[in-house]
């Protein structure tokens, strides 16, 4: 179906006038937006910075170069996994299976390549064990959508079923279920850094190509006679993700250098952004978590969009299980268990997705994930604190953010209808 | 409007049976380019179900579809919108989460190169659309529909129906749940779509509504068609009369 193409379909062009908002214009709409409840990333950032001014004058290790450094690495499988949850999250579902779905993958991975067992190469284990994520998760949405039972239920039943699976696979193989990885390639996943020289070509291409993007975008705007946003707005922010990337790089590479892992988050950060914002299947996901049946109306298949979720969960969960087995350089009967699965779902309601469905981003699950993982590892570094501390602080924080979110959206919709 | 032209939508003796309840019993219907028709009843009179009928999510039991003097078969809603023919339900069926754009080309995105959105043709294309119904009261088009009021709601839907080449378009109760201003609005705005040669359908269950905008009435009684006039011609009280007491040819249950 094409767009209307009798005379009378459009108006004509002249009626459309091009005001183009001045900086100060722009700051204003803004400042709006922000008064009446749409307060994005803005929680979150004055959080991190929080977090850092109060663990930086409790401890000097703080923010010191080699903690930056474990931070990231730490991080690092939490924010793979949230960035599935995201999406669950995203259609008003839940997925209780992702830290056992993740220890799967990772278990799998390590047997195929075990030197006395099959022996395959990385190159082949690594995408038939993704595959098989996938097909976890098109299993799970499949019921889900299929026989209609609820997603907490069927995850629930994955969270119990995929942990007993691990505790089969360590156990099968070894007597004390650990089992090491031996596999240089696999091991570098999670353990390798950047010379000093790549670490900057990085940064320079992440931030050139975000300059690309922006200006890319205005220009088709204007070419199509919309408003577009001012020039000192966009290189503001491009001068800032620079400050921001050179900062860390120079950071990175006074300790050991950015960590590899870093460009596999960069690059997964900014594909499923790009999915999520920017592509039909995407801006159908929003839409069945918005409105599914408005979205069926509109000839959506939402059973398919559900289980495609399912499966960049069980996915993205397989990814963090790689990542996590990589670090550690080997599975154990633990894997995925612990508070693995909660953090993830934390991470990504800290970040700002609602449980609600329709709202948030997928860079939520790095925002999110690193307030967890600071927090974890900030209150790690001060002495004699009862450990249990720990999770009260990050439920307080979990529980701030929920209530932040909470108080924006009624504000949101009480300054909306106008 | 005069009674020239041919109906471009045209129901012959349609009915719907829902085991042994009768909803449609033999209606004809009919709706030309450039009017507005006003489908009225009780409830429970089958307006609903005739146009279920024309969405494609029922089927007729019987009678026949004719769109632009040919006969036609409507299997499901796609066969609908492929004839042209646009349907705006009561719970206008909107995603908050979204904005007004991303609402507007629901289903049917524009796609530039491989896989990407072309945002800026889609949002020039709904901007152009809202200026050429006249809706002026939207700031912009990239808020999200959880902002806006009943009647800027109500508007974005119309000019989602009309957006897509559209030749009739089917109103349910698109007054129901809004105040006097925003009624104003919408009126003027179904108004505007006959003028602009579209076929229009309003179903309400307020006359005075009807009579400002509508040309003709269509009068539905216990799955009949009971009466049908001239909105010139005729008065509230005629019409209401009509919905309460017109003559049926037969009553569910009655053996006369």
């Amino acid at each position: 179906m094409s767009l209307a193409s009798d005379p009378e379909g459009r108006a004509p062009e002249s009626v459309v006038e091009v005001t183009n908002p001045t900086v100060r214009e722009y700051l204003d709409a803004y400042w709006t937006r922000v008064k009446s409840g749409d307060l994005g990333s803005l929680p979150i950032i004055f959080g991190l910075i929080a977090i850092a001014i109060i663990f930086s004058s409790q401890s000097d290790v703080f923010l010191s170069a080699p903690n930056f450094v474990n931070l990231i690495r730490q991080s690092a499988g939490l924010i793979l996994i949230a960035i599935g949850v995201v999406f669950v999250l995203l259609i008003a579902e839940i997925d209780l299976s992702v830290g056992f779905v993740s220890a799967v993958v990772g278990v799998s991975m390590t047997l195929l390549l075990r030197q006395s067992g099959p022996d395959w190469a990385w190159w082949f284990v690594i995408p038939l064990v993704l595959m098989l994520g996938a097909a976890i998760g098109a299993l799970h949405g499949t019921i889900v959508t299929k026989a209609r039972v609820p997603s907490f239920v069927v995850t629930l039943a994955g969270f119990l079923g995929w942990s007993g699976v691990v505790l089969i696979l360590t156990t099968e193989f070894t007597d004390s279920g650990t089992i090491l990885i031996r596999d240089d390639v696999v091991i570098g996943i999670a353990n390798s850094f950047f010379s000093d020289f790549w670490g900057w070509v990085l940064a320079i291409v992440a931030v050139g190509a975000y300059a690309v993007l922006q200006l890319a975008k205005r220009r088709a705007r204007s070419r199509a006679g919309l408003p577009v946003r001012p020039m000192l707005i966009i290189s503001a922010q491009v001068t800032a993700l620079a400050v921001v990337a050179v900062v860390a790089v120079a950071v990175a590479n006074s300790d050991r250098g950015v960590p590899m892992v870093a460009l596999l988050l960069l690059g997964a950060l900014v594909f499923w952004s790009f999915i999520a914002s920017r592509t039909r299947f995407g801006r159908h996901i929003y839409a069945v978590g918005g409105n599914p049946e408005a979205a069926r109306r509109a000839g959506i298949n939402v059973d398919r969009i559900r289980i495609a979720v399912f499966m960049i969960s069980s996915f993205m969960a397989g990814v963090g299980g790689i990542v996590l087995a990589s670090r550690l350089r080997s599975v154990d009967p633990a894997a995925g268990g612990g508070n693995l699965l909660l953090n993830a779902i934390a991470a990504a309601v800290i970040g700002g997705t609602s449980l609600f469905g329709g709202h948030g981003k997928v860079v939520s699950a790095l925002l999110g994930a690193l307030v967890i993982a600071s927090l974890d590892n900030g209150l790690g570094l001060i002495p004699n604190l009862p450990s249990g501390v720990k999770f009260v602080v990050t439920a307080l924080v979990l529980l701030a953010a929920v209530l932040v979110d909470s108080f924006t959206r009624r504000r949101q919709q009480s300054s909306g209808i106008a | 409007m005069s009674d020239t032209g041919e109906p471009i939508l045209q129901l012959k003796g349609v009915s719907k049976h829902f085991g042994a309840v009768r909803a449609l019993v033999k209606v004809d219907f009919e709706v030309r380019l450039g009017e507005v028709m006003a489908l009225v009843g009780d409830n429970g009179a089958g307006k609903s179900t005739l146009v279920k009928g024309i969405a494609g999510i029922y089927r007729y039991d019987e009678g026949e579809i004719v769109f632009e003097g040919k006969a036609v078969k409507i299997h499901g809603p796609s066969d609908t919108a492929d004839l042209g023919i646009e349907i705006v339900y009561q719970d206008l069926a909107l995603a908050d989460n979204l904005d007004v754009v991303a609402n507007m080309f629901l289903g049917r995105e524009e796609i530039r190169r491989p896989y990407r959105l072309n945002e800026a043709s889609m949002e020039k294309a709904s901007r152009a659309t809202l200026d050429s119904l006249s809706v002026t009261t939207l700031a912009s088009v990239r808020q999200t529909v959880a902002g806006l009021s009943g009647g800027q709601r109500q508007a974005v839907a119309v000019a989602k129906a009309v957006m897509w080449n559209s030749k009739v378009v089917i109103l349910d109760e698109p007054t129901a749940a809004l105040g006097v201003a925003q009624t104003r609005q919408v009126l003027d705005l179904v108004r505007r779509l006959a003028d602009r040669g579209l076929a229009v359908v309003i179903i309400s269950h307020n006359l005075h509504d009807i009579f400002e905008v509508a040309h003709r009435i269509t009068v539905l009684r216990l799955g009949q068609r009971v009466a049908r006039y001239e909105a010139s011609e005729t008065n509230q009280q005629e019409v209401v009369e009509a919905i309460t007491a017109g003559t049926v040819e037969s009553v569910p249950g009655m053996t006369t």
